[in-house]
């Protein structure tokens, strides 16, 4: 069974849409010598004219993609850093998101924005380790987090192919992830994925604290039974596929590495009260509320939300229902 | 590729004029709700530009953009439809003024956001370019824009990669109120120059000098020139937005300049180059299209609320109801 990175399944995904569809190209900073280290050979590959480098024009070069969107074409953009998206998160909302309603219809803005290295990369500080996936899911624009390399290939191929704009966070957490994966296929948008079935607490975990949650649930499996669940995609949610699990567990803690207010931790607990009674009451672990990351290492763990934090979590919520 | 017939340029002004006219009468008996930005004193500029363009040529537009896509050949009923919030509208009443969009004749749309079309435009020309078309492309925006980085932006990314989009500045000498003396730091051309793009100021109050400078800047675009731009100095006849019909503003125009700008009128410059006879008929028909348009939009169906957001994703994704 070939073992592939989970930067490679990205590195695959691109190259693959770019084979199979000549109306996508990639654009971005950096990309054609690819220093994220993503978009590796691409520009060898397929040419300039299809990994085209951009200047420091984020706002430019993402309503770029929108104009070549309406007319045909399927661009792929890379941001290196995260917190870029805020620079572009009106070109991305006022613009790509709202053509198709605002037009009645007339048109599709198929733009993927991916981004490599979403979250903490340790010791980048304050502007370069943000999680604004919430933001994206808020105003409607298709988000994905891919937790493993094949869900971040085939989540990658499905944003391409996609006909509205996709968020594609691949967090910095999980690029070096290797597995085992026989088989690379488009994953579907909307569908969740159960790593683990357990029979007491339901742990969400997003991106690449779907790994922690699996090795905090081994830790606590003699005393407690996990069922660790990875949205995968974050907007639309699999509200179906998760209020099945916490109907058959009837306890839920949500892990998310994100800012805690109005986070997606918020409306994935809402959206599951809503719909079915819980043993004990829900509970969260995130980033702390209106949180910056700072610099220091120690202090840049203590900011993002820990294994240890997720044991207490889990114990206590077994504890509020006993 | 240019459309020199004067006849046919007096009636796109003229359309224009008198389809703002019938519209801000439509906004004051409140069947138009949210007001409008009347492109009155301004039709010269996207007649002349407009009458520049091929049949596969794509633009954008401003919040005050009804003027581009009636000069663009959009049906004036299905515009006045929109305007009144009308499922036969273009946009099938989910746009409205600000974002009247017709693609199947090139207009990616008025656009609320200002400064957003450069863009917009630069990404779809590079895109049917590279398709094989020979598409050149428009962005129309106002003095109030050379300020907005993502416009600047644009300059540059269009420059750099020698994409032929015709970037035009309706300098109609205020941003809302802000006078471009308050704004503009240096002048709309020395930006044009930062970037090497070409640029010209013209009249644009004379549709003909507007098409004759836009014809010369499309010809060279697309014999392989890179973008360029206009500078078109023009006069707002009206409000910035028909909300000032209601409330009064302080002056912030002087009167004496109001009486001035207005004097210098497109649709009478351009139409004293038609006989009498040749502009009473276009004068007919244009009031003919606008009776059947007006009756058009007003007997069309409102939109069911059940549609609110049909067109939200064009992949067919459903969202989640707000209800409780």
């Amino acid at each position: 069974m070939p073992r592939l990175s989970y930067r490679r399944a990205l590195t695959r995904a691109l190259a693959d849409e770019l084979t199979r569809d000549e109306a996508v190209f990639v654009l971005g900073e950096d990309v054609q010598v690819g220093a994220s280290l993503v978009t590796t050979g691409l520009a060898k590959r397929f040419g300039t004219e299809r990994v085209r480098d951009t200047p420091l024009s984020e706002q430019a070069f993402t309503s770029f993609a929108t104009g070549a969107a309406l007319a045909g074409l399927r661009p792929v953009i890379e941001f290196q850093i995260p917190s870029l998206l805020f620079l572009v998160f009106e070109q991305i909302v006022n613009h790509a998101h709202k053509f198709p309603l605002m037009t009645g219809g007339q048109c599709s803005v198929p733009v993927t924005y991916l981004v490599p290295g979403s979250g903490s990369r340790t010791g980048w500080a304050g502007q370069h380790s943000d999680h604004p996936y919430s933001l994206f899911a808020h105003v409607g624009v298709v988000t994905v987090v891919p937790a493993t390399p094949a869900d971040a290939y085939g989540l990658l191929v499905t944003a391409i192919r996609h006909d509205d704009p996709v968020v594609v966070f691949a967090p910095a957490g999980a690029m070096d992830l290797r597995d085992d994966v026989d088989d690379l296929a488009p994953v579907p948008l909307g569908r969740g994925r159960i790593h683990r079935f357990g029979d007491d607490v339901t742990v969400v975990a997003i991106g690449h604290l779907v790994h922690d949650a699996l090795a905090v649930a081994e830790e606590v499996a003699d005393q407690v039974s996990v069922e660790v669940f990875d949205p995968r995609t974050l907007y639309p949610f699999d509200i179906d596929g998760l209020t099945e699990s916490v109907a058959r567990t009837g306890r839920l803690v949500v892990l998310d590495d994100a800012n805690r207010s109005c986070g997606m931790a918020a409306e994935i607990i809402a959206s599951v009260v809503e719909r079915v009674p819980l043993l004990a009451p829900p509970r969260r672990v995130t980033r702390p509320d209106g949180a910056v990351l700072p610099f220091a290492p120690a202090l840049d763990r203590a900011v993002q939300p820990g294994r240890d934090q997720l044991a207490t979590a889990i114990h206590l919520t077994m504890k509020d229902s006993s | 590729m240019t459309d020199a017939d004067p006849v046919r340029l007096y009636r796109t002004v003229r359309l224009i004029r008198r389809f703002e006219e019938r519209a801000v009468e439509l906004v004051h008996g409140g069947q138009i709700v949210g007001g409008i930005h009347p492109y009155l004193g301004q039709e010269g500029i996207a007649a002349g530009v407009c009458a520049a363009l091929g049949a596969d040529d794509v633009l954008a537009g401003t919040h005050r953009g009804h003027g581009h896509v009636l000069a663009r050949g959009a049906d004036p009923a299905r515009m006045l439809a929109e305007l009144c919030g009308r499922v036969t509208g273009l946009n099938a009443g989910r746009g409205g003024s600000m974002h009247a969009a017709d693609l199947s004749i090139g207009v990616l749309g008025a656009n609320a956001i200002v400064g957003a079309s450069g863009a917009i435009i630069t990404g779809a020309v590079w895109a049917h370019r590279r398709r094989g078309r020979d598409t050149v492309g428009v962005s129309f925006f106002g003095d109030g824009a050379v300020n907005e980085g993502m416009l600047l932006e644009a300059f540059n990314l269009a420059a750099l990669w020698r994409v032929p989009v015709l970037f035009v500045c309706e300098n109609n000498g205020y941003a809302t109120t802000m006078p471009v003396a308050g704004a503009v730091a240096g002048s709309i051309a020395g930006r044009a120059a930062a970037f090497d793009l070409p640029a010209v100021q013209v009249d644009g109050q004379d549709p003909e000098t507007v098409r004759v400078a836009a014809s010369a800047a499309v010809d060279r675009m697309r014999a392989g020139g890179g973008p360029e731009l206009i500078e078109a100095r023009t006069y707002r006849f009206d409000a910035h937005h028909t909300f000032e019909h209601a409330v009064r503003l302080d002056d912030y125009r002087p009167p004496d300049e109001v009486t001035r700008g207005r004097a210098r009128d497109p649709v009478r410059i351009q139409g004293e180059r038609l006989t009498d006879a040749d502009r009473a008929a276009v004068d007919a028909e244009v009031e003919a299209t606008l009776d059947a348009a007006v009756r058009f939009a007003l007997n069309s169906p409102e939109p069911d609320p059940a549609d609110a957001l049909t067109y939200l994703y064009a992949s067919g994704l459903t969202a989640r109801t707000g209800g409780g």
